[in-house]
């Protein structure tokens, strides 16, 4: 059926339909005489009750009553609009009538339900109710829900694991991708790594082939050694300035943005002995030493974990870091010879520690025997296998072991079967690294033994958590997507919209939202390729007519109203007044609220319709 | 003060006919508080019937104008309901909120009503028991502090006139949503302001604005001299001279023929307006 459009200067022809909701609010609201009492109203011109509003019988009463008493305006004063408005604005448009003529009020949630044993009271509450309803309906005027088109392309901006794949997917959809990386070349964090956890396969061979792809794909334009300098626009109509070092800025028209700008490393100044000591070390640059192959000669190793996070800095658990220093306490065990060289840091050579290269004949004999004994096998020493291994000593000090999961519970055994030592610690009794003349050593205080130890090590390795990236400020400030206070952006909801921004048409995945390893990585930037390519596949976006409205002939051009909207949905137009994006626009009314010449408005949340319908309230009847 | 004994004496007065109750009307946000509402009658948790609820978008949505305005009409209480600072379904916008309403509650204070009559909860969808204390207390807490001046005092409706007044002042509106982000983010030259030196200075412009418009009231069709809007006001009468200075030079007040030495001052009415 064809809408009707009721004319902003139609007089009013208001129907009100009660809700017995059968005896939810018929049993502790006099509803009929509520019925009867909206006929003395003004502009209603039909009322009914019905026991289900919302049952098809009801939904036919509002159907019939809109043709034969011609309304105009349709008042259900039943349930919660944040349940029902749907169904009953839907059929009002089936009866032809604008959605945005409806008005909802609520009786049960905020009235029958609430005040089950004054009858009289509740009766007299839900005729007030409706009386504001009306007072509300009289002023709507009927709204037109605006088509915003969608430009078919995406910017990613970040090179890593999340970047790249969220570019892939993307570009394999058929959607021009613009992929902006930093460094000179792709992959990020993980460009540090050694290996990864669980496949134990070589960082760099893992992602080769994505690196791959990524460069060889026809829809993805790589933007090396480059920066996003500038957004304008709204979703499906982004205009982003992408700055290449050495080349002129370039523009480029996208509809949507993926912001993957990855995390670093958190760097221990002042714990630890980090940069007072030689041979203490974060675990990002332990890796790049096993990678290098450049770890000095070692025999003890200890892992520090939860170095500045949970508590002692951060607040939060980097969540990564324990199966990261299980993985790296195995490859000390099982590779340790591989990776042996000579150590750099800086530019500068790390003094190494003079260690013994062998145990003595006794020592080790002892240590076979043992073994062979714990691991409840007979016969000589002999028959169990000694790797490079033997020579190592990997302790991990932990707060807890958060080995999560199927694969990292097994990590786990795998690393204490191969004698990595597990030793808790809490935060009333930190570990110490000091120096005893030329030996690096660790003091503790076993929780076990309820002792203080001292242990003689030649390498700590300091667990630290990822963190956001310095700059992600002024990203955040470009785009007006929020920071969470721990410098990483937050998503629209955490359990709902985990990739999605607040902000409509930007998404966002991988470290740069929290702690994350490879696998969450890339599973998120799937998640965010996918959310970006609802709209780029529809087409466009229609945006609901709750919106801010300027009245040019009061706005003063302050600029006020552009400074507190949380969406960039305000700007200035060619004639310096201020201009509502639509499509931007979520309808807070913050910037209606804050306005100082009052010259902006709330499309269906009028000043006029806010002041009749709370007016209303005040009445005496 | 003065008013406050006389609106309990007042209260005192109408309880003994039985027949006052306080009206008071809740602005609930959507996301949140309308929906802590929502779930507070699906638990049957029970409270007064006083309360008349409209539902915004956002606390944010309400203006100082709205409240002021509603006070005007004689609400007795009014509730505000957000989101919990930080859970804000537009990311910020209860930030502002909280910025108005202290805006607000100086005015009602510059306007002899007790600040006390708005209240600013955060309610989230989850604490629908929290909305029923809230609202049970409230309204106990009003029908304490009686009905509201507004509707028998004319003088007391003038001073919340005067308050709704200046709440739509340019100065007062620039100036309180520029507020946070000059306290966060700073200035266009990025220097942050201290907060409490910040609301030192709202409070003062509040005052004047409050003062001019209370004068703008008072000489509405009426011409007064300098010393009779002082002594109506209370405030010394340089200040209320330097306030028809302003007043003169924004062209809102004329000086009409002196009566003798003492010049009189009537309020420049835009045609057509009321």
């Amino acid at each position: 059926m064809a809408e009707k459009k009721a004319a902003a200067n139609e007089k009013p022809r208001i129907g009100v339909f009660v809700c017995h909701c059968g005896s939810n609010i018929g049993g502790f609201v006099d509803v009929p005489s509520v019925a009867e009492y909206a006929k003395t109203l003004p502009d209603v011109v039909y009322s009914t009750d019905n026991l289900y509003t919302c049952a098809e019988d009801g939904l036919a009463s509002i159907r019939e009553g809109i043709r034969k008493h011609d309304l105009n305006r349709v008042i259900v004063a039943s349930c919660t609009p944040r349940t029902h408005a749907p169904l009953f604005q839907a059929t009002c448009e089936s009866a032809g009538l604008n959605k945005y003529m409806f008005t909802f009020v609520n009786i049960r949630e905020h009235c029958s339900w609430v005040h089950m044993k004054e009858k009289d009271k509740a009766s007299k509450k839900a005729k007030d109710l409706i009386r504001m309803g009306v007072a509300r309906a009289r002023l709507l005027e009927p709204q037109e829900e605006a088509k915003v088109e969608v430009t078919p392309a995406s910017v990613v901006v970040g090179g890593g694991v999340s970047g790249m794949t969220a570019a892939l997917s993307m570009a394999d959809m058929g959607f021009p991708v613009h992929l902006v990386e930093r460094d000179g070349e792709l992959g990020g964090f993980i460009r540090n790594l050694n290996n990864l956890y669980v496949t134990e396969k070589s960082a760099s061979e893992t992602i080769k082939p994505l690196i791959e792809k990524v460069k060889a794909h026809k829809n993805i334009h790589l933007h090396l050694n480059s920066q996003l300098k500038g957004v304008e626009g709204f979703i499906g109509n982004y205009e982003v300035v992408i700055g290449t070092k050495g080349a002129e800025d370039l523009k480029a028209k996208v509809g949507t943005i993926v912001i993957a700008t990855g995390a670093l490393e958190f760097v221990p100044e002042g714990l630890y002995g980090y940069n007072q000591y030689p041979n203490v070390v974060t675990l990002t640059e332990f890796e790049i030493l096993c990678k290098k192959k450049t770890l000095p000669k070692l025999k003890n190793v200890a892992f520090i974990q939860c170095v500045g996070s949970r508590g002692q800095v951060k607040s939060y658990c980097s969540r990564i870091c324990c199966n990261v220093a299980i993985k790296n306490a195995i490859n000390i065990v099982d590779n340790y010879e591989n990776m042996l060289g000579l150590m750099e840091k800086s530019g500068t050579v790390v003094e190494k520690i003079p260690v013994e290269t062998k145990a003595t004949d006794e020592i080790m004999e002892r240590r076979r025997r043992r073994r062979g004994r714990e691991r409840g096998e007979e016969g000589e020493a002999e028959e169990v296998k000694l790797g490079p291994s033997e020579k190592i000593e990997v302790t991990v000090f932990n707060r807890d072991v958060m080995a999560y999961g199927v694969e990292h519970e097994l990590t786990y055994n795998k690393a204490r079967e191969k004698r990595v030592k597990f030793v808790r610690y809490t935060t009333d009794h930190l570990p110490k690294v000091y120096m005893e003349g030329n030996q690096l050593m660790i003091a503790y205080f076993h929780e076990t033994l309820k002792l203080e130890r001292t242990m003689p090590v030649d390498m700590v390795v300091l667990s630290t958590p990822l963190v956001g990236q310095p700059d992600a400020g002024e990203l955040s400030q470009m785009l007006k997507v929020p920071l969470g206070q721990e410098g990483f952006f937050l998503e629209a909801h955490v359990k709902l919209r985990p990739v999605d921004f607040a902000t409509d048409g930007i998404y966002v995945c991988g470290t740069c939202r929290g702690p994350a390893d490879i696998t969450e990585c890339a599973t998120q930037a799937s998640a965010a390729a996918s959310r970006a390519a609802i709209p780029m596949a529809k087409g466009y976006v229609q945006a609901e007519a709750l919106t801010s409205v300027v009245d040019e002939t009061k706005c003063s051009g302050c600029g006020t109203c552009i400074q507190v909207c949380p969406y960039g949905a305000l700007r200035k137009n060619e004639k310096g007044y201020a201009e509502v994006i639509v499509a931007a626009c979520k309808g807070c009314g913050c910037c209606g609220a804050t306005c100082p010449e009052g010259a902006i408005t709330m499309t269906n949340y009028t000043d006029a319709q806010l002041l009749a319908e709370s007016r209303a309230a005040l009445e005496e009847v | 003060m003065a008013e406050a004994q006389h609106a309990i004496s007042e209260a005192k007065h109408d309880e003994k006919a039985g027949s006052w109750e306080p009206k008071i009307v809740g602005f609930l946000c959507n996301w949140c508080s309308y929906a802590g509402a929502d779930l507070c009658g699906v638990s049957r948790y029970q409270y007064p019937t006083n309360i008349r609820t409209v539902r915004v978008m956002c606390s944010t949505r309400i203006s100082p104008h709205i409240v002021l305005d509603l006070f005007k009409a004689g609400a007795d209480g009014i509730l505000l309901g957000g989101c919990h600072i930080g859970d804000c379904h537009y990311i910020s916008g209860n930030f502002y909120t909280e910025k108005r309403v202290r805006l607000m509650k100086k005015l009602l204070e510059d306007a002899g009503v007790d600040p006390s009559r708005l209240r600013l909860e955060w309610v989230s969808a989850s604490e629908g028991e929290k909305f029923s204390k809230v609202v049970t207390e409230f309204t106990d807490h009003v029908r304490k502090l009686g009905p509201s001046a507004v509707k028998k005092q004319e003088a007391a409706k003038a001073k919340v006139m005067a308050a709704d007044d200046a709440s739509v002042t340019f100065r007062l509106r620039a100036l309180v949503g520029k507020e946070y982000n000059l306290e966060t983010k700073g200035n266009v030259y990025k220097n942050t302001l201290d907060k409490a030196e910040l609301e030192k200075l709202i409070d003062v412009a509040t005052m004047d604005e409050f003062e001019r418009s209370l004068i703008l009231v008072l000489a509405k069709g009426k011409s007064r001299s300098v010393k009779e809007l002082g002594s109506i006001m209370e405030v010394p009468t340089d200040k209320v001279l330097r306030h028809i200075v302003v007043l003169r030079q924004k062209n809102l007040i004329s000086m009409e023929h002196p009566e003798g030495f003492t010049p009189t001052y009537r309020t420049i009415e835009i045609g057509g307006e009321q």
